[in-house]
């Protein structure tokens, strides 16, 4: 399928990846956003970057595509460097960036006719384009309207839509669903692995961790610029956390005392503000000797281990909150 | 717990017909190639069909007020003179103004293309950050916009040159030359602002402070309804670093015959395209510096 022309000015240094980064670093003044980071995302991989707020996932993504210049390291997309070839670097791929940047006054298929344009594509492929493009993200019906009379989550599918018209074999998304109700979350999800089964590598920033573990074949936990963790989302719960968590509540007030009584009862504890999370691989025989320690939870809960859990582990910060 | 393929999904939407789809887009090397040759004219394709939807509003300003000026100074002062009385240059007052008018014009279309836009640009709408991430460079990004600008330019007189030429306040097909003349005027005072608003972070009414305090005085002490020497000299310094006077001058000697000698031709010109490449090289460089990236 993608298959590459070698670069007459620079020697292809592919070494398997399409998206290779050695020591990746952006710097803004004295503070550190991207701190020497190391990952290969392979052919048809879908690859993701978890990390809360501030993180450095949109500046990495940035620099993917050239759009950013790096401050250190190395960086190589589909055998290119994006800092010097800038603009082959971006012919290969789709961007969904985290904020839309639609043109709210023009109509919805004029956006995305433009943006096809900028890739030099003919109108003879838009127009048929545009419709499949509209059908995907389910606006035909708004083909005609102006991008401000369009609800959030329809401008974001409008945007997810946009990437798709060059027909990239790298996408990349930065918070894809941030904005979309459940279901519709649900549908682009679908969508995505479909794009991914017929060998688009995507690429994926997110804090949700369903959207992680629903789309990523792998991906790294970054926090402060730095990978924290890095593996497939079933490697990072069993590696990081346990196979069950055990939730209970005791009121804000109790909670402290009650987290006194409860040491050492299973492999791990987190004790927040509302509520202690224990780790254990029986979540149910936890709950049972935390009753024989004599307290009496007002609520508890228990569940299977998430990135989330992994996320708490590793930073002691909640994903999300 | 990674099921990827989640139920009931199917029966919500459309959207197969991308997946069973036959289309293909030419290679990523193609697109490369095409952009890297014809991106600023994809750029500027984008902005002449956003000014296409404000083509009536456009088209009112650019030719609606300068007929205007026409109508009421060209014809209503001009009616104050008999017989084969002059007050310019020995020919009817409308013949004079409707060069200075014609350039003022496209002065002004430039002016207020060179603000908003690139606001709406970097910051307002982010328009700049849709191409950004394709195979177009910000240099092209600020080629096109600027491509744009003078294709208005070039339409908007030949309209007004239509209107003066029913008039019969022109010499053609001589006048015609005003037409790239007042688009030069247009871009010399255009690209320099356009360079002055693409390093503005933050818009509190600088825009309008250009309009009133540069475009006006430039357009009332620039000659346009009298010769610049009917000023006291110490105002007619104004209209020497004024494009609209240097246009006007220029546009003056193609429409009607106006004196100007080859070496003031040549001073006129030479103005005007110093402006418009000073102005293109900042616009460019500031929106190299500010879009990021590399080239
Ligand atoms: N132009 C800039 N100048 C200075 N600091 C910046 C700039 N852009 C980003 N940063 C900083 O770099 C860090 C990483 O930002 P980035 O946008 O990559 O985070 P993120 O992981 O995408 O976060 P979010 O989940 O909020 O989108 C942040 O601390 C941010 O404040
Ligand atoms: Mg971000």
């Amino acid at each position: 399928m993608p298959h590459i022309t070698p670069s007459l000015t620079s020697a292809p240094t592919r070494t398997g990846g399409v998206v290779t980064a050695r020591g990746l670093t952006k710097r803004y003044g004295d503070f550190t956003a991207v701190d020497g980071i190391d990952f290969e995302v392979a052919p048809g991989e879908s690859f993701g970057f978890l990390g809360p707020n501030g993180a450095g996932k949109s500046t990495t993504m940035s620099m993917i595509g050239g759009v950013l210049t790096r401050t250190g390291g190395e960086l190589n997309v589909m055998g290119l460097d994006p800092d010097r070839e800038g603009p082959r670097v971006r012919a290969h791929l789709g961007v969904v960036p985290q904020q839309d940047n639609l043109d709210e006054e023009i109509k919805v298929r004029d956006n995305l006719y433009v943006y096809g344009r900028y890739f030099g594509l003919k109108r003879a492929y838009l127009k048929p384009k545009i419709d499949e493009l509209l059908d995907f993200a389910q606006l035909t019906d708004k083909a005609g309207e102006r991008v401000d009379a369009l609800s959030g989550g329809m401008k974001r599918r409008l945007t997810i839509a946009r990437s798709l018209v060059n027909d990239p074999q790298i996408l990349l998304l930065d918070e894809p669903t941030t904005g979309l109700d459940p279901q519709a979350r649900h549908i682009l999800w679908d969508r995505l692995f479909r794009l991914k089964e017929q060998g688009t590598t995507l690429l994926v920033t997110t804090h949700f961790m369903d959207e992680a573990e629903q789309l990523c074949d792998r991906l790294i936990v970054v926090d402060h610029g730095r990978i924290m963790a890095e593996g497939s989302p079933s490697e990072l719960i069993r590696d990081y956390s346990t196979r069950e968590v055990l939730e209970v509540r005791f009121g804000s007030d109790a909670n402290a005392a009650a987290a006194q009584t409860l040491k050492g009862l299973g492999e791990r504890q987190e004790i927040l503000a509302d509520r202690i999370l224990i780790y254990a691989g029986d979540g149910e025989a936890a709950l049972a000797q935390v009753l024989a320690r004599g307290l009496t939870p007002v609520a508890s809960l228990v569940r299977r281990s998430s990135l989330e859990d992994v996320f708490l582990h590793l930073t002691g910060r909640s994903l999300v909150d | 717990m990674t099921d990827r393929t989640p139920s009931g999904t199917e029966s919500i939407g459309g959207g197969a017909t991308l997946f069973d789809s036959t289309l293909s887009a030419h290679a990523p090397e193609v697109s490369a190639a095409k952009a890297t040759r014809f991106g600023t004219w994809y750029v500027a394709e984008y902005y002449l069909r956003t000014m296409r939807r404000y083509g009536d509003v456009l088209l009112a300003d650019a030719v609606g007020s300068p007929l205007m000026y026409i109508l009421a100074m060209g014809i209503g002062l001009g009616s104050l003179l008999t017989g084969n009385q002059t007050l310019f240059d020995g020919v009817p007052y409308l013949v004079f103004i409707a060069p200075a008018l014609l350039v003022s014009s496209a002065v002004q279309g430039a002016t207020s293309e060179s603000t908003f836009p690139v606001m709406d640009g970097f910051k307002w709408h982010r328009i700049y950050q849709g191409p950004l991430v394709t195979p177009i460079s910000p240099r092209q990004i600020a080629q096109g916009q600027m491509l744009a600008i003078v294709i208005r330019l070039l339409i908007q007189s030949s309209l007004f040159m239509v209107i003066v030429a029913l008039f019969g306040a022109v010499h053609l097909p001589a006048g015609l030359l005003a037409i790239p003349i007042a688009a030069l005027a247009g871009m010399a005072m255009g690209l320099p602002i356009m360079a002055y608003s693409a390093t503005i972070r933050e818009e509190k009414g600088q825009f309008s402070i250009i309009m009133r305090f540069i475009f006006m005085p430039l357009f009332l002490f620039s000659g346009t309804f009298y010769p610049l020497t009917n000023l006291p000299i110490f105002l007619q310094w104004i209209g020497w670093i004024s494009p609209i006077w240097h246009g006007t001058e220029l546009s003056r000697w193609a429409m009607y015959g106006h004196a100007v000698g080859g070496w003031q031709a040549l001073i006129h010109l030479a103005v005007l395209l110093v402006l418009i490449a000073v102005g293109f090289v900042l616009t460019r460089r500031h929106f190299v510096s500010r879009l990021g990236g590399t080239k």
